[in-house]
């Protein structure tokens, strides 16, 4: 059968059973580049992994992620940061990964989703907090939100409901699980010392 | 029971159609048409062809098969034929070894365009002989009249012309997919659809390929609301992957999703009410013009549900309703939640609210004087053989609490427009409205409208173990949920795992007309009745066994069945008279809103919903569903609209169309009512779209309660509030 995959992993139809799922390939590196491409050196790290790659000035941190690290957790919605599906945190601050330029990481640390749950899989409480508050539904914001809540936390901004609203209206869900994710947030704030956002 | 795709949504590992990867694939790019009517002298590919890293160009003269495709007529031409009949359309497609040089090339195709006339006028369109046509025959799509009664004079008559605009599913994950070319010659494509097997349906004989060569697996689906119903970019990348040899990814980006899908219908839609004058309803005329753009898609089967449900769920006598859906230059509409019965819907509740006044009554006493129950007959003579208790739900939801007064020190954060506000909040002034929906579900008019499925119970690591198959889409409603409910519930089985969507087993109809839980949903609870059966057979056999030694016995049990609902008949052509619906829907909500009256801002402070879904299944995702609804329902009342002037949009991008965000959207009381009907699946009515109906009119009547003003249109824009001429 064909091998066909996200590039971290995983399965192009989200078996939720191993023995449903299609058989993995290693990632390359193999990726056609744009000709006459001027190059970067850039040195970053990626969920704590260092990263050095020649970068084009062109790349946002949103396509490097996704098309040249494997890390697609990280959803395009708009491409033009107007979504929010594309936050990442850059050195414990949230930022829209599309309107950043990659080159502009260098010497900075980079958390994306895939780096929120402990490395043995244990989900973070937010991530918890999402599922059992049903706060998604197609789950294409959910990335984004995870780490808009992340940081809404760690800011200190959760303090009521209109708080949270307030810093996470950057975020789009058009399936409208809004009452969840605001639930998911207000929970997990209160469970966790405001101050310690991301573990 | 929770989602059982949740921890791999959480954690970003779900792959969505945008996510898949091959190694060596190559990236589709499109290139579209910047004219709403043209003819198409020439195109030369040379250019984009001579470009390094360029695989592919193609144009309809590279279509294999079929040149023409559709949901119900085959009027779109895969790739333009001459010429283009809205901006957007596509015109040709490149294939690249990086999405930049795709896209690059897309642009150095030259095409020669003769700009025509662009047909831009619904009623022009509809009415005028002397309209250009946009397509040979005819601009009419379909008239669809009901004809009750002869009485069309009455002690009380209002009238109101309406108008909706043109809404955007705005999906957050955009069309995607990737197609891989098979060594049979047919091709593999996984992409993010509503309904598998009619894309194979309409994708095989494009590509000149017998059914079972086009194999479609379902990826990950970035939300939907019915702007996947329609191909997108599925005949494309085959036609890519086909010629090229190699994989095909095409991803659209957020400006061509505008341009990549259909839309919800704009209407236009004159009404006229008559009754006695304690307001009770002696007649409903109405015209109801739906502008379906340049391609047929849906827009029938739109035009039956606005005619069907033109009335709302009221008694009424006499009717006299036109509903007609037409071609244009404008961008192709079809398929979006509510599909045809969400602007009848603002239009016969803001008659209501005026019939109300006319009589001196309350717009909910109105509404009770004349709702619809069990045994009531609809404009269309079919009787509701259900419960319909919408006088009861209307008056619980007016019984509900309200959000209390706003309080005089007043946070920024807590008036219309926030923390950008530029007042001190004097101008603010409060309003309540509410809204009444009736919404069919599942396919009518006679459609042969079934789901399949497949169970199979065998023993895995020594446990029995229920393997759940079906094609219908997951595309966030839960679905997959509550197929493994119905499951587990049916046969008592711990483990079970739902199988990935795909085309090898047999189609489960379309994830749309909120009808998954009811057909796919009954065709599993089928399927295991009858694994059950061959279970309870082998028992017999053998009382002294257990489940896990009758399956080492005899192997795995499997099981396939196809679920039906009730059959359905037309619509009469004449005088719209049938028993054309499977089930009907009802939600009522109450809005309240602060307008500030100056700024033409509005803040919804709370709205309440009442809804009647015959039987819970997942009180979690239905509530999700009843707020995501309620969520596009405000969106088209306040701020949601493509606009279009000369048959070109002016604002394909989230900073231009907007759509609520988490300060837009209130808090909401919850009523579910559960009123079992029993031609259903456990009782059960589909949940997803009628408070996507009556959330609008809550909201407009609202911002008409506060503001005095007629607002005869939605989405209601700030100038419609702010700038209306003084004694005008």
């Amino acid at each position: 059968m064909t091998a066909i995959v996200r590039r971290s992993g995983g399965n192009p139809t989200n078996a939720p059973d191993g023995g449903l799922c299609l058989a993995l390939s290693d990632m390359g590196s193999s990726e056609a580049t744009l000709s006459s491409a001027i190059r970067t050196e850039t040195t970053f790290t990626v969920n704590g992994r260092r990263v050095q790659m020649e970068l084009d000035p062109r790349e946002s941190l949103l396509d490097v992620l996704r098309e040249r690290l494997g890390l697609t957790g990280t959803k395009k919605g708009c491409d033009h940061g107007q979504c929010g599906a594309c936050t990442v945190h850059l050195d414990g601050r949230r930022i829209v990964s599309c309107l950043t330029p990659a080159v502009q990481v260098n010497g900075q640390a980079v958390t994306t989703i895939e780096g929120v749950a402990a490395p043995d899989g244990t989900l973070h409480p937010l991530q918890e907090a999402f599922i059992d508050n049903d706060a998604l539904q197609c789950g294409y914001c959910t990335p984004g939100q995870v780490m808009s809540g992340l940081a809404c936390i760690a800011e200190g901004h959760a303090g009521d409901d209109d708080e949270i609203r307030e810093y996470l209206s950057g975020n789009l869900c058009r399936c409208g699980a809004y009452a969840g994710i605001l639930a998911a947030v207000r929970e997990t704030a209160r469970r966790t010392d405001s101050r310690v956002g991301e573990g | 029971m929770l989602r059982p795709d949740g921890t791999l949504k959480v954690t970003g590992e779900f792959a969505y159609s945008s996510d898949l990867w091959l190694d060596g694939m190559l990236w589709g790019a499109t290139l579209r048409s910047p004219h709403p009517s043209a003819w198409i002298r020439s195109v030369d590919v040379g250019p984009a062809l001579a470009m390094p890293g360029v695989f592919a160009v193609l144009t309809h003269e590279d279509v294999p098969g079929e040149k023409f495709y559709g949901l119900e007529h085959k009027d779109q031409p895969v790739l333009a034929i001459d010429q283009v009949r809205y901006q957007g359309e596509a015109v040709a497609l490149v294939a690249a070894d990086h999405p930049e040089t795709a896209r690059r090339a897309a642009a150095a195709i030259v095409v020669d365009y003769e700009v025509r006339e662009a047909v831009v006028d619904a009623r022009r369109a509809a009415f005028d002989p002397s309209c250009p046509p946009v397509h040979a025959h005819g601009n009419l799509v379909r008239h669809q009249p009901v004809r009750v009664g002869s009485t069309f004079d009455a002690p009380v008559v209002v009238t109101g012309e309406y108008e909706v605009g043109m809404q955007d599913q705005a999906f957050l994950g955009p069309e995607s997919g990737l197609a891989v070319p098979g060594e049979d010659g047919g091709v593999d494509l996984y992409v993010a659809t509503q309904w598998l097997h009619v894309d194979q349906d309409q994708v095989a004989p494009c590509l000149a390929l017998p059914k079972e060569k086009v194999r479609l697996s379902l990826a990950g689906v970035g939300g939907a609301f019915g702007a996947r119903e329609d191909l997108s970019m599925q005949i494309h990348a085959s036609m890519l992957a086909l010629r090229t040899g190699k994989p095909v990814k095409i991803v659209y980006g957020r400006e061509e999703s505008f341009f990549g899908h259909v839309h919800r219908h704009p209407a236009r839609m004159r009404y006229e009410h008559g009754a006695t004058a304690d307001g009770r309803l002696v007649y409903v005329r109405a015209e109801i013009v739906l502008d379906g753009g340049a391609y047929c898609s849906s827009s029938p089967a739109v035009v039956g549900n606005a005619a069907s449900l033109g009335v709302g769920p009221y008694e009424v006598g006499n009717v006299w309703i036109d509903a007609y859906g037409v071609y244009t230059n404008n961008p192709p509409c079809g398929a979006m939640r509510g599909f045809g019965a969400v602007q009848a819907c603002y239009a016969y509740e803001s008659q209501m609210d005026r019939l109300a006044e006319a009589c001196g009554l309350s717009p909910v006493e109105v509404r009770i004087r004349n709702a619809v129950s069990q045994g009531s007959k609809l404009a269309t003579g079919q009787i509701v053989d259900t419960p319909a208790p919408l006088a009861d739900m209307l008056r619980e939801l007016e019984a509900m609490p309200g959000p209390g007064e706003p309080s005089a020190a007043r946070d920024l954060r807590s008036l219309p427009g926030g923390v950008a506000q530029t007042t001190h909040g004097e101008g603010v002034r409060r309003g309540v409205g509410y809204g009444v929906g009736i919404k069919n579900i599942c396919f009518s008019e006679g459609f042969d409208d079934y789901s399949t499925a497949r169970v199979r119970v065998e023993l895995l690591g020594g446990e029995p173990h229920v393997l759940v198959h079906t094609a219908a889409a997951e595309v966030g409603q839960g679905l997959i949920t509550i197929k493994a409910q119905i499951a587990r519930t049916e046969l008592g089985i711990d483990k079970v795992t739902i199988a990935p969507a795909d085309t090898s087993v047999g189609s489960a109809g379309s994830s749309s007309a909120s009808r998954q839980s009811y057909v796919t949903g009954g065709a599993v609870k089928a399927t295991c009745e009858a694994v059950r059966e061959r279970l309870d057979r082998m028992r017999a056999g053998h009382p002294e066994l257990t489940l896990e030694e009758l399956l080492e016995l005899y192997g795995p049990v499997e099981e396939t069945r196809e679920y039906r609902h009730r059959p359905t008949t037309p619509m009469d052509p004449l005088t719209g008279q049938g028993d054309s619906h499977v089930q009907l829907a009802l939600c009522v909500h109450r809005a309240v809103v602060d307008v500030d009256v100056e700024l033409g801002l509005v803040k919804v402070v709370e709205l309440a919903a009442v809804q009647d879904v015959g039987r819970i299944l997942n009180p979690l995702a239905l509530e999700g569903q009843i707020h995501g609804g309620t969520a596009q329902g405000l969106g088209l009342a306040l701020m949601e609209e493509i606009q279009v002037r000369d048959g070109k949009v002016l604002n394909p991008s989230f900073t231009d169309y907007l759509i609520p965000t988490i300060l837009d959207m209130p808090p909401m009381r919850l009523s579910i009512l559960e009123n079992p009907d029993p031609h259903a699946p456990y009782g059960l009515r589909g949940a997803g779209e009628p408070p996507t109906l009556s959330s609008t009119p809550a909201v407009a009547a609202a911002v008409r309660a506060a503001t005095g003003l007629d607002l005869p249109r939605v989405p209601i824009r700030p100038e419609d509030i702010a700038l209306v001429p003084a004694a005008g």
